[in-house]
């Protein structure tokens, strides 16, 4: 079974958010809930880099660790996704996970913190495949056609990459080597030092 | 990259087989309702948002049909594909077998299907009366309208009504359009690239003879080096980003020269930061190094290049020290950048509208194109001057000359071009003639000139067409019709307001209200026709690299909108030409029959090679997008082998001949035949006693080894080729030279022998027709240096210049340094689109960018005494105002300002949000740049001057 990855490539990556409006066209996502962002850090400075961020589909998923309810499971594909049902919107997920995935929705009135929502890697939810129902909740479900997120299969450079992990990972060292240089994967030298 | 793509279920619908109430149309309705409160909370009004429009809750449900276009928003090309179910564009898929973006998107490419909601559109047509917008119907408003305009022709004539033509238009709607004007009996018809890329036209067609981008984005591919100069492409055209770092990965160097260390420039190898309006003397220090150290090419310039000793004089004078005193650039930076330019061939070179808008813009774009010609970087795959244009059919619509001094193909306003098109038309060109103004006014020599030669007022200046008292027209523009474009574009606000008051009538054609509807004070005369966008039609369109791409109609057109061709056909009808604007186009309901225009056109744009590329095999290349090659565009196989993605202009001849289209210009490594090309001989064989056609060069197989001069009936005759035209050929090319031939048998004939029908010269480092023969530095009007000013002083007035006065030297004389000491300059964002109306008004892209800002480099923001977030006032020379929130970025070098100029829909620190029409206006407004932009125009095209001025800033 193929395991599900995103990675972005921040040497391609140019805050163009064709990812952003992808993933709005493609799941209606309404205006507030952003299931995917670019973060631009150094903005303006040398040395400035953007990132694409969403939900990763943490193997372990903390979001899934420390649910109250229990709502979350991981797919066969390695996709993680959550049952809006059973969501209490409480918030704990948006604590744990370290990439500030989850979003919640001011739809309610008053401002209630609405059910959690967040990238579902285009696979839906727990309800038929491709009903109304899962669009409704969930968005689409492009994994069941047999297609990609739709964020990454338009990004403007091939910045962001998804699809099977191991797969995912050949692309990019294919890039690397062709490159030349070390890996210039987000926090390496922060991991590892400028030297390595 | 397709990583792992199964197969997918198509083509059944998403939700087919679903019996059960709710379709994704109904849940747009819904989230519609969430996104009113979403929205009601962080920037509207409650009650203000509509629902959507929700189609029959069946549309869901059914098969989906695939249909494919072409992206609105930028030049690139990128393929789109619309999924429609039952008439209604239910989702949007990668188009990953275009070779252009093999499937990518930007922001606002990955977005398009919001057209399919058209939640903010324009929806029926409407006028202003007594301050309230009106419905009414679309024969009411073209009989109100029509009558109106007629009223003018016959009091002042018809240059008095002006014609603002689109590069949204598709290469039919551009074609016709322009037909139009000129059946109106006006050259007061123009578009977008006057603002954007006319000193790019007139500077490269007068350099080597075509003025577009010369190689394509697939090709950058091949580069060893990549320059950008007053380019941010990262914003304005990200999905080139794509070839260029396949480039780069390749180790192609990338350098960028900007006054902004822009979102590309954090991609580049090497950046070199210059003062805004400094780009001839960046590029005269870089080839100072070139040729103190003997980096030129010497053999191509033998061979190919005229006048570059001229320019070799001016280099002198620009040496590390006087370059780095007028751009800012150290030496050590501008050698570095020179020596990587020099070192790794082939090496190409973009520019964009940071180099485009100045008052000696033409100077700009001659000094790259001579820095490119001394290293021999053109007409070579991975060299050439990659010029990228902006919308995404301004190169079509350029091309088409919906502008005012040219008609169709760049064949000029004399009686000569007026004859040409109206035996194309098939028209006596008495009756073309006689649409005119009849009497002859003083023309810019000063000589009488008829109306019908005489071109017209540019964009950058219809607001002068209403104002100026001395012009070279019967009488004052009264009325203003702009069919897709924003007005928020065009510089000095408080003039153009004034402008909008005087006018009889203003008409707005467009799927927006746009910024026109709502910045004036108006309280009656004001018509808005509703447009449709081009996913609501089909036709073709012209990208950047010359690339022609049909577009399939994806969707019927939305609420009561039209096509612009259907619009103006109505309105020809009205004015009593139909039948000649149509002589060999058919109409059903109204609507020109696009294919009809396509080969209309086809028979009669000869000069840029827009002759071989028929309906029937641009619907072939469009069926076969996955059959070509990415890097070389070149189909490789199929149906289409041997073909060039899309017949990039020129693809000689009729389709008959089957010209594979030229992909990189100029390139003697090909014949003819296939692609190859020399320079064009377009200044004549000889100058001041030189000759300046090719020596030693041609292209491959080419019969002539050497230049010749451009080929005519005569020329063919002398050479002993006319018996090689048939009879039917021989009759109508009798007398005729290669553009004016409509058998194409002269171009055939010269092409059998591996001729380029424009002849053999070489390119032109020096134009004599030219103010400034040599590319000069020339200060900006305003400048904050009074010393070099002095030094590099602008222009002399001038009297009559594009029939209107024009200023250079009178507003230069006075210092304005003092009080606006902030050099201020504009450009793109990623999100938005020129006057950005239509990217505003989706939701999608509107919540990315939601207030209008102004970058300022921390040492200014402390001078001031501002924080990140302050509201501010832009303030500058000529009294206008602006009022932004202040972003507080290194970006900006200290002394510099800039803004987006995507902006509208506000006016000197008002929201104008209550003069749109109900449920029209924009998700997105602020105020726009060009309100507070100065005088300034550009001594060859009429560019206006907004990448400069002075402006001081002020907490608000």
């Amino acid at each position: 079974m193929a395991k599900m990855k995103f990675l972005c490539d921040a040497e391609r990556c140019i805050e163009c958010n064709g990812c952003v409006t992808a993933c709005k066209n493609e799941n209606e996502v309404p205006w507030g809930v952003n299931r995917r962002r670019v973060i631009t850090l150094g903005d303006g400075e040398v040395g400035e880099k953007s990132i694409s961020v969403a939900c990763m589909h943490c193997t372990d998923a903390p979001c899934s660790a420390v649910c109250p309810v229990d709502c979350f499971y991981t797919t066969d594909d390695g996709i993680v996704l959550h049952d809006k049902d059973l969501c209490i919107g409480c918030g704990y997920c948006f604590y744990a996970c370290p990439f500030g995935a989850p979003q919640y929705p001011a739809e309610q009135a008053f401002g209630v913190r609405g059910k959690m929502d967040k990238c579902t890697f285009c696979a839906g939810g727990p309800v038929d495949d491709n009903s109304v129902a899962e669009f409704d909740k969930y968005g689409a479900n492009r994994v069941s056609q047999g297609k990609l997120p739709l964020c990454a299969e338009m990004c403007s450079t091939k910045a962001l990459l998804a699809g099977d992990g191991d797969m995912v990972a050949d692309i990019y060292r294919e890039r690397i080597l062709k490159r030349g240089d070390r890996p210039q994967t987000w926090g390496w030298e922060k991991a590892y030092g400028s030297a390595v | 990259m397709k990583l792992i793509r199964k197969r997918t279920v198509e083509p059944t619908g998403k939700f087919t087989g679903l019996g059960e109430a709710v379709d994704r149309r109904t849940f747009l309705a819904r989230s519609g309702i969430a996104l009113g409160a979403a929205t009601a909370a962080t920037m509207l009004t409650p009650g203000r948002v509509k629902k959507v429009h929700a189609a029959s809750s069946e549309a869901r449900i059914g098969p989906v049909t695939i249909k494919k276009s072409v992206c609105t928003h930028c030049s690139v090309g990128c393929g789109v594909v619309a999924e429609v179910q039952n008439g209604v564009w239910t989702g949007q898929e990668p188009d990953f077998d275009s070779p252009l973006n093999l499937g990518s998107h930007c922001a606002k490419g990955a977005s398009v299907r919001e057209h399919g909601h058209g939640e903010r559109r324009l929806k029926y047509p409407m006028k202003l009366v007594g301050g309230k917008w009106v419905r009414m119907s679309w024969d009411d408003a073209i009989n109100e309208v029509g009558d109106g305009m007629l009223n003018i022709r016959e009091e002042s004539g018809p240059d008095s009504v002006y014609w603002m033509g689109s590069a949204k238009f598709n290469n039919e709607q551009a074609y016709l359009f322009r037909k139009f004007a000129a059946m109106w009996g006006t050259n007061n018809v123009d578009h977008q690239a006057r603002i954007c890329h006319s000193t790019t036209v007139a500077g490269v067609a007068n350099t080597w003879g075509y003025g577009a981008m010369t190689n394509s984005y697939n090709d950058m591919h091949n580069s060893k080096a990549m320059l950008f100069i007053g380019s941010n492409p990262a914003e304005a055209h990200p999905v080139s980003l794509q070839h260029i770092f396949r480039a780069k990965e390749n180790g192609s160097k990338m350098i960028v020269i900007d006054p902004r260390y822009t979102r590309t420039a954090a991609h580049a190898d090497h950046f070199v930061r210059i003062r805004p309006g400094s780009d001839v003397a960046i590029m005269w220090g870089m080839l100072w190094h070139i040729f103190e150290n003997g980096w030129e090419d010497k053999e191509y310039i033998r061979q190919r290049v005229y006048g570059l000793d001229e320019v070799r004089e001016e280099v002198k004078k620009w040496t590390p020290e006087e370059t780095e005193r007028v751009t800012g650039a150290p030496e050590d930076v501008v050698r570095t950048a020179a020596q990587m330019m020099a070192e790794n061939s082939p090496a190409t070179f973009v520019w964009c509208m940071g180099g485009t808008q100045h008052t000696i813009g033409n100077n700009n774009t001659r000094a790259y194109c001579a820095f490119q010609l001394a290293l021999g970087n053109i007409g070579k795959s991975g060299g050439g001057a990659n010029i990228f244009r902006g919308h995404d059919n301004v190169q079509g619509a350029t091309d088409f000359c919906v502008l005012s001094h040219s008609l169709p193909g760049y064949y000029g306003l004399s009686d000569g071009a007026w004859k040409h098109w109206s035996r194309v038309w098939d028209l006596e060109h008495e009756w073309v003639k006689g649409r005119f103004h009849p009497e002859q006014v003083e023309g810019d020599s000063g000589k009488p000139t008829h109306p019908m030669n005489y071109r017209g007022i540019p964009v950058s200046r219809w607001v002068d067409g209403v104002l100026e008292e001395s012009i070279g027209q019967s009488d004052n523009i009264r009325c203003m019709v702009w069919a897709g474009h924003a007005v928020n574009s065009q510089t000095r606000g408080p003039e153009m307001k004034k402008a909008m008051s005087k006018l009889d009538m203003m008409v707005i054609i467009d799927p927006y209200p746009t910024h026109a509807a709502v910045m004036h004070d108006r309280t009656d005369g004001v018509y808005l026709l509703p447009a449709c966008t081009q996913f609501e039609t089909y036709g073709s369109v012209t990208a950047s690299n010359r690339s022609l791409q049909w577009r399939e109609k994806v969707v019927e057109p939305l609420f009561e909108s039209l096509p612009d061709h259907t619009i103006f056909y109505k309105f020809a009808r009205k004015f009593g030409f139909e039948n000649e604007l149509c002589r060999n186009i058919a109409v059903e309901n109204d609507e020109p029959n696009i294919e009809d225009i396509t080969r209309e056109f086809n028979r009669g744009m000869w000069t840029i090679g827009y002759t071989g590329q028929s309906p029937e095999r641009l619907k072939l290349h469009l069926a076969n997008k996955h059959t070509f090659n990415t890097t070389t565009l070149k189909a490789e196989g199929g149906p289409c082998d041997g073909d060039y993605y899309g017949m990039p202009w020129p693809c000689w001849g009729n389709p008959e001949m089957n010209h594979p289209g030229t992909p990189v210009l100029y390139d003697t490594s090909k014949p003819v035949a296939e692609g190859g090309l020399c320079f064009r001989a377009r200044f004549g064989v000889e100058h001041e006693g030189n000759n300046i056609l090719a020596v030693d060069s041609w292209p491959k197989g080419s019969e002539i080894q050497g230049g010749h001069p451009e080929f005519t009936a005569d020329l063919l005759k002398q050479l002993g080729w006319w018996g090689e035209l048939t009879a039917e050929e021989q009759a109508l090319a009798d007398g005729k030279n290669w553009k004016t031939d409509l058998s194409g048998g002269i171009q055939r004939v010269a092409i059998k022998h591996g001729c380029a029908p424009f002849g053999n010269a070489k390119a032109r480092a020096i134009v004599w027709t030219f103010p400034d023969r040599v590319p000069i530095h020339r200060e900006p009007l305003y400048t904050p240096d009074r010393e070099l000013a002095a030094k590099y002083p602008t222009y002399e007035d001038r009297k009559r210049f594009y029939r209107l006065p024009t200023r250079y030297m009178s507003i230069q004389k006075d210092d304005y340094s003092r009080d606006f000491p902030i050099i201020f300059t504009s450009g793109r964002l990623v999100e938005y689109e020129g006057g950005g109306e239509e990217s505003r008004s989706n939701p999608w892209l509107a919540e990315l960018q939601q207030e209008m800002f102004a970058e300022v480099n921390p040492k200014d923001a402390n001078d001031v005494g501002l924080k990140d977030g302050d509201m501010i006032w832009i303030e500058t020379p000529e009294g206008a105002r602006i009022k932004v929130k202040t972003t507080i970025t290194r970006r900006v070098a200290p002394g510099v300002v800039f803004t987006p100029f995507h902006f509208g829909g506000w006016y000197e620190g008002e929201d104008l949000v209550d003069k749109y029409p109900p449920g029209a206006e924009p998700y997105v407004r602020g105020e726009a740049c060009n309100t507070a932009f100065t005088y300034g125009y550009d001594s060859v095209t009429q560019m206006q001057e907004s990448k400069v001025t002075l402006c001081r800033i002020k907490l608000a």
